[in-house]
């Protein structure tokens, strides 16, 4: 069944645009990720236009992780103040972002800038959890001392400290601000809700319990997915809800799916997965850089600026 | 001076005051209305027509109808990769002032054989020569491959079109083109135009033009996105909102 899309002009397949919001809605449930990184480049390769497929990838994201984020909250695995925090560094680095996204569109760069972004955070993001979690599986195998709870590295030595209970921690504001600034630039830049960089900043650098990262992930998303929904809409007018109702109504029933699944998976296997599923998009993204093209012309809609 | 002028009068005075064509071109569509539905599929249209004549058919000649159709222009960049330490990045760029968002040629018969090279310079009436009006390449000494590349994309989306047999000739009278509009349509107005031909010369041409509009719901969302953008804005976030809870919701009640 085809459907005509108002906002981007082309008409595709309902089903497809169905089975990919469900695919991300998976992940999304699975991993705490907004699954922005698949939705956005796959939008592109069924022929939405650009700047529709980010703003409305948007969209579906708020849709997928206000269902996440319930989920979790039924099972205590947010942090609400750990969000807000991270909250207020991203709204500060998205609105940093749509600067860069927007002077590199005018000159015509953007797409390299993605690519590049996604090959090298993804890429090294993907290579230490796939190398953390399997040094965790080989010493829970063994029986071994697990690693301390709490290491107290220099991230413990800064002023403004903060109780978060949910997380156990008494921490500065200051890293996860910036965690949050950096999710932030990056997101906008990348158009996506930013999880899968803030997942792992969650772990490794914060140190907060596997436990509550999702849920308090998929809290921070939801409020800047939905801002930044606002933006394109105002800014551009180019948030399509046709093609995101569509992709929304796929997603939720992913998630739902998804966070099931996870409830039932151990922590390291879910984080070996993820690490997986990200060096195989980085990958990808990466030969497309070294190989030769196709087509080496490419048509951008508007004057030469 | 006077008498040459008088002369170039007298020549082409009775040009303008007789019937100037033994042949005319009189044609309808099936249609001059397209709405663009949630539904929209792309579109069949089909062009019909008559030759009228006030005296008897020339013969010998041979006759061709070329039948084109012309989407909205707009601008477009074209930009072409090239290897920078390694990897592909977008280096120079041309850019197009005004190329048709759609352009299609149906004609009776090859066009080298219908189609004086002359008329076609001046009616613009293949591809390439449709497209004919650059901003100008700037930092490229030679755009010919980005205007190609420009062709060679649309013409891979099905956007431009060129169909050499899809104008049928019945009794040398009657004549019918048909198109199929492609799905990714954008709204706007299509400039159709007819033209009869008789050995590659220009003998008469008919210009109508086909409505593309966005109706109903697509209608009302498009306008509302552009018109209201905050509003729009706050229902695509109800209803993500919305949707994101209610499955919360009914999946809660099918594990209870």
């Amino acid at each position: 069944m085809q459907i005509y899309l108002p906002i981007a002009e082309v008409s595709v397949s309902a089903y497809l645009l169905l089975g990919l919001g469900t695919l991300v809605g998976l992940l999304s449930g699975l991993f705490g990720v907004g699954g922005g990184f698949l939705i956005t480049p796959l939008l592109f390769f069924i022929g939405i236009p650009p700047t529709v497929a980010v703003a409305t990838g948007a969209n579906q994201v708020v849709a997928s992780s206000v269902s996440g984020v319930l989920a979790q909250f039924k099972r205590k695995a947010v942090d609400v103040p750990m969000g807000i925090v991270l909250l207020i560094g991203g709204l500060i680095g998205s609105g940093m972002g749509i600067w860069v996204f927007n002077l590199l569109t005018r000159l015509g760069q953007i797409d390299l800038a993605v690519q590049l972004a996604y090959v090298v955070f993804l890429g090294s993001i993907g290579l230490l959890m796939l190398q953390e979690s399997l040094r965790a599986m080989r010493r829970a195998k063994r029986g071994g001392k697990r690693a301390k709870r709490h290491q107290h590295m220099w991230v413990h030595k800064l002023p403004l400290k903060i109780k978060f209970r949910a997380s156990g921690l008494y921490i500065s504001v200051i890293p996860p601000m910036l965690v949050g600034v950096v999710v932030g630039i990056l997101a906008a830049i990348m158009g996506v809700g930013g999880g899968f960089i803030m997942v792992p900043a969650m772990i490794y650098l914060l140190g907060m319990p596997t436990k509550v990262v999702i849920g308090t992930s998929l809290f921070q998303i939801l409020f800047v997915s939905a801002f930044t929904t606002m933006m394109h809409a105002i800014t551009n007018q180019s948030v399509d809800v046709m093609l995101a109702l569509l992709l929304i109504v796929g997603g939720v029933i992913g998630a739902q799916i998804g966070s099931r699944l996870g409830a039932r998976l151990k922590a390291e296997q879910l984080r070996i997965l993820l690490a997986l599923l990200v060096i195989l998009v980085a990958g990808k993204l990466g030969l497309d850089l070294l190989l030769r093209p196709s087509e080496l012309f490419s048509l951008f809609p508007g004057a030469l600026k | 001076m006077m008498r040459a002028l008088i002369l170039l009068l007298a020549l082409t005075l009775p040009a303008l005051a007789l019937p100037a064509r033994a042949e005319e071109v009189v044609a309808g569509l099936s249609q001059d209305n397209i709405g663009i539905t949630a539904s929209f599929n792309g579109s069949e249209i089909l062009i019909y027509g008559a030759i009228k004549r006030f005296e008897p058919e020339p013969d010998s000649n041979r006759m061709g109808i070329i039948v084109t159709l012309e989407g909205p222009a707009g601008a477009v960049t074209i930009r072409r990769k090239s290897r920078e330490m390694g990897i592909w990045v977008n280096t120079d760029s041309v850019g197009v002032a005004a190329a048709p968002s759609y352009y299609a040629v149906a004609s009776s018969a090859p066009l080298s054989e219908i189609l004086d090279p002359n008329v076609d310079v001046s009616q613009r009436i293949s591809i390439p020569l449709a497209m004919r009006s650059f901003a100008g390449p700037i930092e490229v000494s030679d755009a010919r491959p980005f205007t190609e590349a420009l062709l060679r994309i649309r013409e891979k989306e099905g956007l431009y079109h060129l169909d050499e047999s899809a104008v049928t000739i019945l009794e040398n009278t009657l004549f019918r083109a048909d198109f199929d509009l492609p799905a990714n349509l954008i709204e706007g107005d299509y400039k159709t135009r007819i033209f009869l031909l008789r050995d590659g010369q220009l003998v008469d041409q008919y210009r109508t033009a086909i409505y593309v509009r966005k109706v109903g719901l697509e209608r009302w969302l498009y306008t509302l996105s552009r018109d209201h953008a905050a509003v729009y804005g706050a229902l695509s976030l109800a209803i993500a909102v919305f949707a994101g809870w209610a499955a919360a919701a009914v999946f809660r009640l099918i594990r209870n």
